[in-house]
């Protein structure tokens, strides 16, 4: 099964405090730690095992700036065989569709069966595995979490859907997944496993290797723009305790037990 | 201006609560803009939908067809770009429908995607304006979307209040012939799985210690298992908890979770995404515990600590201890 995995490098927002700069043009990202999307991380380990079950090849590909070259390079350590970082001035300040158009023509390249993106990323979106998948007239199902290999022409999906149930559902290959967290536990990467894939070409193409339009992709083939990044004015929120632990504790106590938060 | 569409869930003949938000979120967009409800599905279920939608909504389109006994995106995408005109603005709800339907749909539509949209700063010329969240809540956005090819629009649910009247009197119009025969299928539903029971069942728990990945590591769960049992109450958790499989799935509090209605709710540890607090009903008495004073949990909470739940929690199951004899 040859399987491309599309992922994304983001600021960590579990260890970061995302700050909005002071003229709303951008969130500060100077002491950012910055990591692998963790849904795409998920999508990564999947595409692995699958490999390791059935055969062939995992792909990684990235659209991005320079510094994304370090999160493919994670993927590989990880285990993936190939990585591909799609990076050109052209594809700045692309929306979803731009994103999509991107990885289209990218997969239009080679020959996958099965492309893999994260259920979402930073901005909790959620598009371009779906657009993709339309655009390349593939099916499509999001928030997968469970994969099972049929045979080489179809799979069996699980969805997760509400309440904790999942739809489970079969689906024609090639075929466009979006992965949800939970449906694997991917491996841990340490530095010894980064240090064997530091020295590996990572190919790079941009509009013109890829024979896209640089007007389709970017700000220029934008639909939907950003304008400004806020800190929307908040409501009254909790009355937050205040003095020292045992005074708060105190406090808390006896609200407890008031509203019966202590049998 | 632009005419708006609102999708509607439903689900044994019962319309989803988004159904009576969608209809709020269209009239942010635009007051005079017209509004009709598109119901899909099959049979006597879809019927009642549609009565109970055309309450809500002027009018209502109806597609009936019985490959749609069980909704599936790639079967119903087809169809409404047969009936949804050029240029209209299409509302669905921000959940794991509207996610699977909305991207490859403003594909097919050639429309703009304004996706988990929580306000609406309505239409200047052809741009709709709306607000986005980023990064779990912490920042929000402005965005623009063209309007010009139409716009498919994911709305996050609770973000609009309900309809309470549900005063309409819509008429029902039945679309069913021109959205076309099903299409053959390359995704097929089989069945759905309903989740097993765990060992508490903590929806029907009356307090809930719930804890979030603040808790950072599987060995630090014994502090909040010691601290419930001391106040009596159950322990829940939010996703990554479960993810990581430290605690069962049936103990996950949120829309992908359980929905859980108790008197008292105490989140440690938990940042308060939406997806969590979705599975928040019956308006407890919430108390987070959340060592970033601006971790947005904090303006779902009733009362706040900022502390490290991993020295707090202790010192308060101490103080409880204490206070018992
Ligand atoms: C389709 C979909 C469905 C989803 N369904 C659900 C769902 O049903 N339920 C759910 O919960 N999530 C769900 N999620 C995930 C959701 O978006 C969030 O990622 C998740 O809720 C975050 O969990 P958290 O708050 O525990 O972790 P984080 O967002 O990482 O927050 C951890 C918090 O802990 C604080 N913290 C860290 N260390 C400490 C410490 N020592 N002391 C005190 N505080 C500390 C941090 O300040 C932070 O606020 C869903 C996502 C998607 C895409």
């Amino acid at each position: 099964m040859e399987i491309l995995v599309c992922v994304k490098r983001v600021p960590d927002s579990s260890e970061n405090e995302i700050e909005v700069k002071g003229d709303g043009t951008d969130i500060e990202r100077d002491d950012l730690v910055y990591s692998v999307n963790e849904w795409d991380n998920y999508a990564v380990e999947e595409a692995i095992q699958i490999r390791d079950k059935v055969g062939g090849t995992v792909t990684v590909a990235s659209v991005g700036d320079e510094e994304t070259e370090e999160v493919i390079r994670r993927e590989m350590a990880m285990g993936a065989d190939n990585g591909i970082h799609l990076m050109d001035d052209a594809f700045e300040g692309s929306d979803g569709k731009g994103l999509a158009t991107t990885l289209k023509a990218l997969v239009e390249q080679g020959s996958y069966d099965l492309i893999l993106t994260g259920a979402q990323a930073d901005d909790g979106a959620g598009q371009v595995g779906g657009m993709l998948a339309a655009m390349l007239d593939y099916p499509f199902a999001s928030l997968v979490n469970l994969i099972e290999v049929v045979d080489d022409k179809k799979i069996k999906v699980g969805r997760e859907i509400a309440g904790g149930n999942q739809e489970m559902n079969e689906i024609d290959l090639p075929c466009v997944l979006s992965i949800q967290t939970g449906i694997n536990e991917p491996r841990y990467v340490g530095i010894r496993g980064i240090r064997k894939v530091a020295s590996v070409e990572i190919p790079v193409k941009g509009v013109s290797d890829l024979g896209i339009d640089a007007g389709v992709v970017g700000a220029a083939g934008a639909k939907v723009k950003r304008l400004d990044y806020f800190v929307p004015e908040l409501g009254e929120g909790a009355e937050m305790l205040e003095g020292s632990t045992e005074e708060i504790i105190e406090k808390l106590i006896e609200l407890l037990k008031a509203k019966g938060g202590i049998k | 201006m632009a005419e708006i569409f609102a999708y509607i869930l439903h689900k044994d003949g019962k319309a989803d609560d988004t159904a009576y938000e969608l209809i709020n979120a269209a009239a942010k967009i635009d007051p005079e803009a017209p509004v009709t409800a598109v119901v899909a599905g099959s049979g006597s279920e879809l019927d009642s939908a549609c009565s109970e939608a055309a309450k809500i909504y002027p009018a209502v389109w109806k597609i009936d067809n019985e490959a749609l006994a069980y909704v599936n995106a790639e079967a119903v995408r087809p169809m409404l770009v047969n009936i949804i005109p050029k240029g209209a603005v299409l509302l669905l709800p921000h959940e794991h429908f509207g996610m699977d339907l909305a991207p490859g749909l403003s594909i097919k539509l050639d429309a703009a995607y304004l996706p988990d949209v929580v306000d609406f700063e309505g239409v200047e010329g052809s741009t709709l304006n709306a607000i986005r969240e980023e990064f779990s809540g912490m920042v929000s956005t402005h965005v623009a979307a063209d309007l010009s090819g139409g716009v498919v629009v994911t709305v996050r649910p609770g973000a609009f209040a309900p309809d309470e009247d549900a005063a309409a009197s819509g008429e029902v119009v039945d679309k069913s012939g021109d959205a076309g025969a099903a299409p053959a299928l390359m995704r097929r539903y089989l069945e759905t799985l309903v989740a097993e029971v765990g060992e508490v069942d903590i929806t029907k728990s009356e307090i809930l210690l719930s804890i979030g990945r603040g808790i950072e590591d599987e060995e630090n769960l014994e502090i909040v298992f010691d601290l419930a049992k001391v106040m009596g109450a159950d322990v829940s958790c939010s996703r990554p908890i479960v993810d990581a499989k430290w605690l069962e799935k049936s103990r996950q509090v949120g829309t992908s979770g359980q929905t859980v209605k108790p008197k008292v709710y105490i989140a440690c540890g938990i940042s308060g995404s939406f997806q969590h607090l979705g599975g928040i009903k019956g308006s407890p008495f919430i108390v987070a515990v959340n060592k970033n004073p601006k971790a947005p949990i904090f303006q779902a909470a009733d009362v706040g600590v900022a502390a490290d739940i991993l020295e707090f929690l202790p010192e308060l199951q101490e103080a409880i201890e204490e206070l018992k004899g």
